[in-house]
């Protein structure tokens, strides 16, 4: 490469630099394509499920009275709804995280199994209880007004 | 009263900085006028005035004044006193107020200290400085101003996140902070050489310590948030790929590139526009960062309740002065001359290897974080992690990792691999070892195993650059260049080993029984209740026994605060020269045991020991930089006090 002439380095390292940020880019734009999990709610998960074993994203609200603790003494099985109609079992082996509640909002990294059990790798704990999830942002709102409606229909 | 002086400073400050932008922006067209004689008192005198109103800020919650809304919204006067402190800066307005006095005062700093660059480069550079401070002065005083009073002052304040309350906060978002910051100086200069087109080694030599300062901070902050949340958040992750991560990490990619080609700006004056985009690029990552955490456009495990319309005025911010400072690149670019010329096999070619790795690594770490953002428009909601950054990001990382075994031992201008291939030969075949040794020990990840190989090459050849010198006589900035690769080298060693060798239990265990986890038995001895000033809480007692050695005892709590009623997970730790114990308790099964998680994580801490090293790598650097700079002004004031001596 010492033979080259200065003029012809600097070549050298733009092509360096041009096939690097090509690269990168092509292979990002694939690998998103492959790797990001997308995004379910417990009634896109019924109308259109998607493949066991692949990882995706559940989020919904923990159903009341659905919280249970297994004979293992480490895993939990509760519900996820959509606050409508469609619920999904869900299972997670670990320590639930500091706001997890019933009634509240879940999001959950994991993958369906063969027998539509949603298994949670990681619940999304929150630093702060006043913060929502995007993802849970429409639906949140849904439930505020519902609650509201209740309370009306109730006096 | 307290709260009205602040506000008036902050005011006071905001109006001088109208003076430094428009009088430095004038003076200019007509240099050695009266109009820039006032630029620099004007630049000191702001940063004073922010620093002030900062302080009456710290006073107000130190005193805990109730009557300002800030003060009762985020502390409690239960609260100790250096979380009412570090509450100060733990919420929107006091974080914006904090980033403007840094700001400011970095703004000061250069107005009194920096002499060596052209009078006119000076002028534009504290300029652009006023003109990046004023949109956050008119930020915090029109949409977020920290010193509002409440109509009558509450009884008792609502206290602060008690995820918060620890002492990570007080480290943290300040050493961030002084890090996005110091980028926004860098910007500045960046502007201040186009408009004046004087890009040249003087010009990096001024602009080198704001760049090193902002990447210490930036690598400090980084460590410290990383290990806060390691410990914090209970799962035992030290890094997630969150969006509100990256948002740190970009920044710091970008730096860690103009740091490089800054150095190469400034010994061997080349690469004069890459540095200037470099420096540009920084500041937008920073101020993109700050837009990502601050607006909750993003899904975060770290997100605290936001407010999306403050992220408009910061996206309205970001779009104001990147695209103008682009917009000034692209018709200055061109006009600034071309730089010397080099070999691809030299330190300069290295270096240029190692900022396009980075640039690709900023860009697919961008990518990533963004993505979901794009899909969102299609109304697809996804999200990105784990399985797309780590073998992304690595194709990339791992080039330049060994690159940066070769580098430094380059000769500036051009070099011949020949010459050292010695070097290159011990390191290969030490890399090759370690991967056949861990190849056959068991079955781990790619990553990992590669990450160890390197890891320990990396550790090596860091050192190589030293062989055969009178270590006496190495100039401080090249040890600073050793520590810090070798810092690396410890970080990644730490990451590979935890994430090939860690081990995870998860049981539930009756009073009295013990759980396994690798090398350790943790009995559960007993569980009691306990109290804090504003908490109580359930505390678990372990003992936890290395190999049948002592016991340890842990004592993890599951904490309820009452100011603002939450309840937290306090994980602990047992730590070994050669890894951590990571303990947590959670909930009572019916049945009356107990819930225990447990990790045993080899040479985690090796993590962040390295960000330490990686940053002292920096600070050394520093002290080498400022000492020769120092001796050069001497040497040049020796010498004009000769030829005056000559002349009379």
């Amino acid at each position: 490469m010492s033979a080259l002439k200065p003029k012809h380095q600097r070549l050298v390292l733009l092509a360096i630099a041009l096939v690097a940020i090509i690269g990168a880019g092509l292979l990002a734009s694939y690998a998103l394509r492959n790797e990001a999990s997308y995004f379910y709610t417990a009634d896109q998960i019924a109308a259109n499920p998607p493949k066991p074993g692949e990882l995706i994203r559940l989020g919904g609200m923990v159903q009341e009275g659905s919280l249970s603790t297994l004979e293992d003494g480490v895993t939990v099985a509760f519900t996820v709804t959509d606050m409508k109609s469609a619920t999904v079992p869900v299972r997670y082996t670990g320590i639930l995280p500091d706001l997890f509640v019933e009634g509240s909002g879940v999001v959950a990294d994991g993958r369906m199994d063969e027998g539509g059990t949603f298994i949670a790798e990681q619940l999304l704990a929150k630093h702060d209880e006043n913060y929502v999830p995007r993802e849970l942002q429409d639906m949140q709102q849904h439930s505020a007004d519902e609650t509201l409606k209740t309370l009306e229909t109730s006096q | 009263m307290i709260a009205e002086l602040g506000l008036t400073a902050l005011w006071l400050a905001a109006a001088l900085s109208v003076l430094q932008l428009v009088a430095g922006a004038l003076a200019l067209r007509d240099e050695g006028g009266e109009l820039a004689k006032l630029v620099r008192p004007a630049a000191i005198l702001q940063g004073l005035l922010a620093g002030f109103a900062f302080l009456m800020l710290l006073y107000l919650f130190a005193v805990t004044d109730l009557s300002v809304k800030l003060v009762e919204t985020n502390s409690h006067s239960a609260k100790p006193m250096v979380f009412k402190l570090a509450g100060a800066w733990g919420n929107h307005e006091g974080s914006m107020l904090l980033w403007i006095t840094v700001m400011a005062l970095a703004g000061g700093l250069i107005a009194l200290a920096e002499r060596r660059l052209p009078e006119k480069t000076m002028l534009a550079t504290l300029a652009a400085q006023a003109f990046v401070g004023l949109g956050f002065y008119a930020f915090l005083l029109l949409s977020s101003n920290p010193f509002e009073r409440l109509p009558m002052p509450a009884l008792e304040g609502r206290g602060l996140n008690p995820l918060l309350q620890d002492i990570g906060l007080a480290f943290h978002p300040p050493t961030l902070y002084f890090g996005y910051v110091g980028l926004s100086v860098a910007f500045s200069f960046a502007v201040g050489a186009l408009v004046t087109r004087q890009v040249n080694p003087v010009f990096a030599r001024a602009m080198r310590p704001w760049v090193l300062g902002a990447w210490i901070f930036l690598t400090l902050g980084i460590t410290a948030g990383s290990y806060w949340a390691y410990y914090e958040l209970g799962w035992g992750g030290w890094w997630f790929w969150d969006p509100v991560e990256n948002a740190s990490l970009m920044p710091w990619l970008a730096a860690t590139a103009l740091l490089h080609s800054v150095g190469v700006l400034a010994a061997r004056d080349a690469l004069r526009t890459w540095t200037i985009m470099l420096g540009v690029v920084a500041f937008s990552m920073s101020m993109l960062g700050t837009f990502l955490v601050r607006s909750g456009i993003l899904t975060s495990v770290h997100a605290f309740a936001v407010d999306p319309e403050r992220g408009t005025f910061i996206l309205f911010l970001l779009v104001l002065y990147i695209g103008g400072a682009l917009l000034l690149f692209g018709l200055r670019a061109a006009t600034v001359a071309e730089g010397e010329r080099f070999r691809v096999t030299s330190r300069e070619g290295a270096l240029v290897i190692n900022n396009v790795m980075l640039s690709a690594i900023l860009g697919i770490v961008l990518l990533g974080t963004l993505y979901p953002l794009l899909t969102e428009a299609f109304d697809v909601r996804v999200s990105v992690g784990p399985p797309y950054f780590n073998p992304v990001g690595a194709i990339f990382t791992i080039p330049m990792l060994l690159v940066m075994c070769v580098g430094p031992l380059l000769r500036w201008r051009g070099d011949s691999l020949g010459r050292i291939k010695n070097s290159l030969a011990i390191v290969a075949a030490i890399m090759l070892a370690v991967l056949a040794l861990v190849v056959v020990l068991g079955s781990y990840g790619i990553l990992p195993v590669l990450g160890l190989s390197i890891a320990i090459g990396l550790a090596i050849a860091s050192f190589l650059p030293l062989r055969g010198r009178n270590l006496l006589r190495v100039p401080i900035a090249t040890w600073g260049m050793v520590v810090a690769h070798f810092g690396l080298a410890v970080a990644l060693f730490g990451m590979a080993s935890e994430t090939a060798f860690s081990e995870e239990k998860l049981a539930a265990v009756p009073v009295g029984e013990s759980a396994q986890v690798g090398p350790w038995t943790v009995t559960l001895e007993n569980v009691e209740p306990v109290a804090g000033p504003n908490w109580t809480a359930i505390q678990g007692r372990f003992a936890a026994r290395y190999d049948g050695g002592d016991a340890v005892i842990l004592t993890p709590q599951a904490r309820n605060f009452w100011a603002p009623p939450q309840e937290t997970t306090e994980s602990t730790l047992a730590t070994r020269w050669n890894g951590q114990l990571y303990a947590v308790i959670g909930n009572q099964a019916p049945d009356g045991r107990w819930q225990l998680r447990l990790w045993w994580k080899p040479f985690v801490t090796f993590i962040w020991y390295g960000g330490i090293l990686v940053a002292l790598g920096g600070l050394l650097a520093l002290i080498g930089r400022l000492k020769s700079d120092l001796k050069r002004r001497y040497v040049k004031s020796r010498l004009a006090d000769r030829a005056a001596e000559v002349a009379a």
